[in-house]
């Protein structure tokens, strides 16, 4: 142990005015809790436009009371017309992948974790931490403000694909100012994400206490390292995109408006632009952004169920090395998601092969969790619980991609039920469920008291049951040819689907409701919790070693932590629990090897 | 499984997070370069957080600059409007001046450097051609902004034609990036003047500043051959 130093660039005094205290605050835990409240506050209104869009799916003509405070022209007589469908359909997803995957288990988690994990003080550039959280929450406001500015939100999709993002309020409703709130609120997402990344990536590298070597870091400070590195090169890339787009719009360039295009027998004053070009950049970036929402997710499940199952992974090293793989691959994947675009055959194949590839480290990354978990004796508790389901979700999601990896059976399915199934399986529920495990897990550690257990399984089993109540009929749906973004269904055949579309909406409607479970016993037990101990789930990790609950100002008090131990020593003979925390320095015999 | 004694670890000297040698791998007071030069001499410090943080924003620059790249080569090829552009003049003699702006703020930090390293007892003058840094990248900025006057005397606006398009795009964001370079080196001579400068602030100031020149050399070589 040693004492701080005066000078340390991460050091800064407590505040103790509230603004510097819970407002503009440079301590990485306050900017991680105000990481989770909006990403909370995302989800809230993403999960409400949802329930707008099943409500009208399951029952097209149906008047939703209020809903023309919504929108202008979109909700004549309180019932949606498509355009205003394809606006919440929209901003439901801009919300729920920016906002609520990439804020909640990166931003937030990652924020408020990982320099506890690696024994550091706070971030090494905390003005650049602040500015990354009201970056981001300026980007929202921008988002959000589109409801309430001229003919309301973007309804090109979180897509965007051009030329109909690029054309202007000619397009439809949305399309001209829509589109360029959208455009600037998702650049200045990019520019919250890259100071993000700056913090996330220098403060695994520079900031570890003695002893903390790479190895001996818990798997979810490595996860989020990887997807620093991930968010680093994909916002970098998404930006430039939206600077074109709003181009496009603002300046009357021709980025990806193509020549020739005539809309209600107006030739549009475009020429010469490539529409796939759009796909491309946004797609170099959203690709490696599906791994951005779900490998914080495998980090944090893994650091969660670890502890509960009170024994390490059967390969520590295996899981970094597929998650970082998982990162190295999935930029080489993305011409996947355009195999109908027309490109040459043999590029889908290019496209086709690492995309099969990249489930080689997905299988194993499941393989080691249902390995570890075979003979453990796991404590059954609302984290673990969510920790299972999420490799109950990742599984299910995964497997369908399968059939969308390969050109040949993607051509049928593509921009069906079934894709939409497949990713709000894996990347959304699964993501949500990383979420809720870390939230159930860390929850002790950030408010000092605990979240009811009851309420906590209840809200787990209606959740776990719910989603597959919603999304796996979408897979039955897309095979039978149900295409998405459809407001109603109007042909023959996908009439008969009426009835499985109201099955959907109930079901989502309830599982909707389950959530409110879950905020109830967020805000009950942050008042009225029991309180927390130190280590209430005697794990081993540097977070689980702060001098009080929360973790003060500094984290550590007066003395940095030194680490002795690889991050997981659950079940050691001879020590005095069955477990030895990093920080203790008494020498251990394991069963495996440490790093 | 092996069964195996562990012993606690040694520390690599590097990592060594304990005073005097620095802490949470910052550098601690060592890392600091003092104004009247008073400070005694010191041969090592640890590498702090913005040694590795400016190859982190340099990788995400560079990363922005390739997608742009990509952006105007797809977008050259997509149809047959793509039409040659005289690049102005004074792109060149801008050149020269950006790169005599980091000279100058090399010659600074090289200066600073030494002191550091305890070869000098003084740092003569260093804040003199910091000063100088800033004026020429100040210059380069103006003639950037001297070519943009040109181009559009000629008739070329943004949205003339595709080739004009990229043009102010890529300088534009590159001036930008120029921009927050020169806050930097206004940061860098403010601590300097207030004996707060750390000596790695100054050199990732420094790094960024020439990748600027870097990436000015690729955008013109890029513009002179598509353009």
């Amino acid at each position: 142990m040693h004492d701080m130093a005066k000078h340390d660039a991460a050091a800064h005094h407590a505040p103790t005015s509230f603004i510097g205290k819970h407002v503009f605050s440079l301590d990485h835990k306050v900017i991680g809790k105000q990481y989770y409240g909006l990403a909370l506050l995302a989800a809230l209104v993403g999960m409400g436009l949802s329930w707008l869009m099943r409500i009208h799916l399951g029952w097209t003509n149906l008047a939703i009371p209020g809903l023309h405070l919504l929108t202008k022209n979109g909700a004549p007589g309180n019932v949606m017309t498509p355009e205003f469908y394809l606006q919440l359909m929209t901003m439901h997803a801009t919300i729920m992948v920016f906002f609520v995957l990439t804020t909640a288990p990166f931003a937030a988690f990652g924020n408020y974790f990982l320099p506890i994990q690696v024994g550091a003080e706070d971030m090494p550039f905390p003005h650049f931490n602040m500015m990354s959280f009201w970056v981001t929450f300026v980007a929202f406001l921008v988002l959000v403000s589109s409801f309430f500015v001229g003919q309301g939100p973007t309804l090109g999709g979180w897509t965007q694909y051009a030329p109909l993002s690029a054309l202007g309020e000619v397009g439809g409703p949305g399309e001209g100012t829509g589109v360029v709130l959208w455009a600037a609120s998702i650049g200045i997402f990019c520019i919250g994400q890259l100071l993000g990344s700056l913090n996330f990536i220098t403060t695994t590298l520079d900031m570890r206490t003695r002893g903390m070597s790479l190895w001996r870091l818990p798997l979810s400070a490595w996860a989020w390292f990887i997807t620093s590195c991930m968010g680093l090169t994909a916002f970098a890339v998404l930006m430039p995109a939206c600077i074109l787009l709003i181009l496009d719009h603002v300046a009357g360039t021709s980025f990806f408006v193509s020549s020739n295009i005539v809309i209600n027998d107006q030739l549009q004053p475009h020429s010469g632009g490539s529409t796939l070009l759009w796909q491309h950049l946004f797609w170099f970036f959203g690709h490696p952004e599906v791994y951005i929402a779900i490998v914080p997710g495998m980090g944090i499940v893994s650091h969660v169920l670890i502890t509960n199952m009170r024994k390490p992974m059967l390969s520590h090293r295996v899981l970094i090395y597929s998650m970082g793989a998982l990162a190295v691959l999935s930029y080489m994947v993305y011409g996947h998601h355009m195999f109908v675009s027309g490109m040459n055959p043999v590029s889908a194949l290019a496209f086709s092969f690492p995309t099969l590839v990249i489930t080689i480290p997905s299988t194993i990354v499941v393989l080691i969790w249902l390995g570890s978990l075979y003979g453990a004796k796991l404590r059954i508790n609302t984290a673990s619980l969510f920790g299972l389901g999420f490799i109950s979700m990742f599984i299910s999601g995964g497997v369908s991609g399968f059939f969308l990896a390969q050109p040949s059976t993607d051509i049928m399915l593509h921009a069906t039920y079934f894709v939409v199934g497949h990713f709000h399986l894996v990347m959304g529920v699964a993501a949500m469920f990383g979420i809720f495990a870390g939230t159930y897990f860390w929850f002790p550690k950030m408010f000092g008291r605990m979240m009811n257990e009851s309420l906590g399984k209840a809200h787990f089993w209606l959740s776990f049951v719910g989603a597959y109540a919603v999304f796996m009929p979408f897979h039955y749906l897309g095979m039978a040819g149900n295409v998405r973004r459809y407001q109603a269904f109007t042909p023959d055949y996908m009439q008969r689907l009426i009835p499985l579309h109201q099955f959907i909406t109930v079901a989502a409607l309830v599982t909707g409701a389950a959530q409110l479970i879950f905020l109830y016993n967020l805000i009950h037990s942050r008042f009225r919790g029991e309180p927390a101990s130190d280590n209430p789930w005697q794990a081993t990790s540097l977070e689980w070693s702060t001098p009080t609950t929360p973790p003060p100002h500094n984290n550590f008090g007066d003395k940095l932590p030194e680490v002795f131990h690889d991050p997981y020593q659950y079940g050691v003979e001879g020590a005095a629990g069955d477990y030895v925390m990093q920080t203790s320095p008494e020498k251990i015999t394991t069963g495996h090897d440490e790093a | 499984m092996a069964t195996t004694v562990h012993e606690p670890p040694k520390i690599e000297e590097r990592r060594d997070p304990s005073p005097p040698a620095g802490n949470s791998g910052n550098g601690g007071w060592r890392n600091l370069v003092p104004a009247d030069g008073k400070l005694p001499a010191v041969k090592d410090y640890s590498p702090p957080p913005a040694s590795t943080g400016i190859w982190v924003v340099l990788a995400s620059i560079a990363m922005s600059f390739a997608a742009f790249t990509s952006a105007l080569i797809v977008r050259q090829g997509s149809a047959l409007d793509w039409r040659h552009l005289t690049l102005p003049r004074i792109l060149y003699l801008n050149t020269l001046v950006l790169f005599a702006s980091s000279v100058a703020l090399e010659v600074a930090r090289r200066r600073v450097g030494s002191f550091m390293g305890g070869r000098k007892n003084q740092v003569a003058s260093p804040s003199r051609w910091l000063y100088i840094a800033l004026f020429l990248g100040l210059l380069f900025v103006a003639g950037q902004y001297v070519a943009w006057a040109q181009l559009r005397s000629q008739g070329l606006f943004l949205a003339t034609n595709p080739n004009s398009s990229f043009f102010y795009v890529l300088t534009a964001i590159h001036a930008l990036h120029v921009l927050g370079g020169l806050g930097g080196l206004v940061r860098v001579i403010h601590r300097l003047n207030l004996s707060i400068l750390r000596k790695s602030t100054l050199d990732a100031t420094a790094y960024y500043w020439h990748f600027m020149d870097a990436l000015w050399v690729y955008l013109l070589l890029l513009l002179w051959m598509k353009l």
